[in-house]
């Protein structure tokens, strides 16, 4: 195992000298290492690469080279339906008004996964607290812990944001909610050792079904499919457990509800009844699947009502700015 | 009772004439040493015998055919950032911006294979990426230059300066040209085509670039010491004052040179992506352009020494990493084995210039004390 791998040249050289080292399945989780993984695929034909978070194995036509994902905005509409709890339990109290049920979100990189998982959450949010808005911004980087405490301070102090959630890897905001004693949703784990006060729950991605799902298939020789998607049924996309200190009462019990929906299909995390686009229900979109680096979208995936994401690969491509959600000016 | 001035405890003074040998044995001596402290840290925080982390430090460079041809690329790269320094350095101009004039070769580099793609031959654009790179490193080494020359600002502030400019120019184009849309990175450019690749040598890459700093080593080595220009440098370096009484031209020298200077870090700048890497990012110069410093001034400004003063540097590196990847320590503990070699290394050097002379006891201070 190799960490502290930056997302540039040195991801080849890492995978290629685990390669001369023997193994036989090599794994990166970077966003930023896709490229690299593929040029090591592209020269080691006989090992197999499987990178996750990564969109372009189902268009490269590389037999060793794998992408994987789970279904987290699930998990992310789950989070989000605790933070609404929390919104409406803080208006019930008169902290605050229903208009004042504002969010703010620290996300990493302007691009499809982040915003899917942003707009699953708010989704989730909004579906029991109607009159919440959400306010974005972003660090770029997935990880810098201090540009993510003043997002997050930013956010609180100047924006008003009453919730804080993340799409980034460090401590940074919530140990600034911590600090401010604002309700936090986290990301990735529990943050409730630091944050006993305000961290309410977390969503995160279980890898271990994939790991169990690769190795039984390098030792049957069979074929790992070139997109593997996870989800709720799997265990790949799971919720830490509710910080009854800080979460709204009765938050669990919600929480499983809505998990059977999510799970027996009655509820849907994109269904384009709960939202709107520039003012207009969504009836069509051409989302950027085949990532060709073209940047055009060239697949329909607003299907029976819904948009279907993570369904033509694993990988996130929801990328639409949808009303209610404010972004950081000139996006 | 008069008061008795005290000698100090020990006094510094130069030394006088050594023979040739004893500068190289001060220097093993200092090596040997590093390795020592370095394998009691390791013992102590690992728990595993010496012998066994100089093993992997040493497999970690030169352990199977393809570690040994990474260790020989890097050697190349950081020899090339040397030599591109050295002539500066040569004249007395401090030139600590190697870092930024390579990454601007790297970007011109990039910027060619990512717009011209697939409009030329795979050839014809290796030339124009070459060409490119030389020009940009030059102009970044040459504004310090000339403002040097005509104004004489500081050039070692400037040059420091330039690097960040580098970086931050070649952040914006990052993310100007980054794939997939919001991820801030380019990938690896002409991943399926790799048209503006350098091709393989012996069937190996890297082994092109590795010739080609090579070459320019040894054309070097023959610039600095049997070329007008060469002498001009060092005069220039000895003292402005006389090369000004003989006749030669400070400023033009001083401009010449770091053009010269540039435009060698701007071959780095290409090499590192048309050879080695392929992509373009704010680290892919990894700090050899601060290393580089260190490579030029150990080999005393000597092209063949550097090559010397590389390789070490570079054996340290991945020796050090490949200690931190087999024991699962974390990437600072490599960091902790080489600043200690380092600061034996360049420790030792004092000792060459300098001995310490210890207070001789003297009868009457024994008697005095007793």
């Amino acid at each position: 195992m190799m960490t502290n791998i930056p997302e540039g040249q040195e991801c080849y050289d890492a995978a290629a000298d685990l390669a001369y080292e023997g193994c036989n399945l090599i794994f990166a989780d970077s966003f930023g290492h896709e490229s690299f993984m593929i040029q090591a695929a592209m020269e080691f034909p006989e090992v197999e690469f499987c990178h996750a978070t990564g969109t372009r194995a189902h268009t490269e036509g590389l037999s060793n080279y794998h992408n994987a994902f789970a279904t987290i905005y699930e998990g992310r509409y789950l989070a989000g339906v605790a933070a609404g709890m929390k919104l409406n339990e803080m208006i019930e109290a008169g902290t605050i008004t229903p208009e004042q049920a504002k969010i703010g979100y620290v996300g990493a990189y302007p691009y499809a996964e982040v915003k899917s998982g942003y707009t699953s959450f708010f989704l989730g949010a909004r579906s029991v607290c109607p009159t919440a808005t959400m306010e974005v911004t972003f660090t770029y980087s997935w990880y810098d812990e201090a540009m993510e405490k003043e997002g997050a301070q930013m956010l609180i102090e100047q924006k008003n944001c009453v919730l804080i959630s993340q799409h980034a890897d460090s401590m940074g905001a919530p140990t600034a909610c911590e600090v401010a004693g604002v309700p936090n949703v986290s990301y990735n784990g529990s943050t409730v050792a630091a944050c006993p006060n305000t961290f309410i729950v977390s969503s995160r991605i279980n890898w271990v079904p994939y790991f169990q799902y690769v190795i039984d298939a390098m030792i049957n020789g069979t074929e790992i499919a070139a997109d593997w998607t996870g989800d709720l049924a799997s265990g790949s996309v799971e919720l830490s457990a509710v910080n009854e200190q800080a979460a709204a009462p009765g938050t669990v019990a919600k929480l499983d509800e809505v998990k059977a929906g999510l799970m027996d299909g009655t509820i849907k995390v994109y269904d384009t009844t709960t939202f709107t686009v520039g003012g207009a229900a969504l009836t069509t979109y051409l989302a950027d699947v085949d990532d060709m680096g073209d940047f055009v979208g060239e697949t329909e995936v607003v299907i029976n009502g819904e948009f279907a994401e993570s369904e033509f690969r694993s990988a996130p491509y929801f990328d639409l700015n949808i009303d209610g959600i404010i972004l950081p000016e000139g996006m | 009772m008069s008061e008795k001035k005290r000698e100090p405890l020990f006094h510094i003074s130069k030394r006088g004439e050594t023979p040739w040998y004893f500068a190289w044995i001060v220097r093993i001596v200092a090596i040997i040493l590093a390795l020592l402290v370095c394998s009691v840290i390791s013992v102590v925080m690992t728990e595993k015998n010496p012998f066994e982390i100089y093993n992997y430090m040493y497999k970690g460079a030169f352990g199977r055919a393809d570690k040994t041809l990474v260790t020989f690329r890097d050697v190349a790269m950081l020899l090339c950032i040397s030599l591109a320094v050295t002539p500066a350095f040569k004249m007395k101009f401090w030139n600590i911006g190697g870092e930024g004039q390579a990454l601007m070769g790297c970007l011109a580099s990039a910027a060619c294979m990512i717009l011209l793609k697939d409009t030329l031959p795979s050839w014809l654009l290796i030339v124009v990426m070459l060409i490119s790179s030389i020009v940009a490193g030059a102009i970044w080494g040459g504004i310090p230059a000339l403002f040097k020359a005509k104004w004489n600002t500081n050039e070692t502030l400037f040059t420091l300066m330039m690097n960040y400019v580098a970086t931050q120019l070649v952040a914006f184009f990052c993310i100007m040209w980054e794939s997939p849309k919001g991820s801030g990175k380019i990938p690896v450019i002409n991943q399926r085509t790799r048209i503006g690749w350098l091709p393989e040598l012996f069937g190996e890459k890297y082994v092109f670039g590795i010739l080609v700093v090579l070459v320019i080593c040894i054309l070097m080595y023959f610039y600095l010491n049997y070329s007008k220009h060469g002498y001009e440098i060092s005069v220039v370096g000895e003292s402005q004052r006389t090369a000004q009484y003989v006749g030669i031209k400070v400023e033009k020298v001083i401009i010449r040179t770091m053009l010269l200077s540039g435009a060698v870090c701007g071959i780095a700048g290409f090499l590192l992506v048309s050879g080695n890497d392929h992509t373009l990012t704010t680290t892919l110069v990894d700090g050899r352009g601060f290393t580089a410093v260190m490579v030029s001034w150990l080999a005393k400004f000597n092209p063949f020494f550097m090559i010397l003063t590389s390789l070490l540097l570079v054996f340290l590196t991945r020796g050090a990493s490949e200690i931190s990847k087999k024991m699962q320590l974390n990437e600072a503990f490599p960091e902790i084995l080489t600043g200690i070699i380092l600061f034996f290394i360049i420790g030792c050097e004092f000792f060459i210039a300098y001995k310490i002379n210890f207070r001789k006891r003297t009868v009457k201070e024994e008697t005095l004390n007793a």
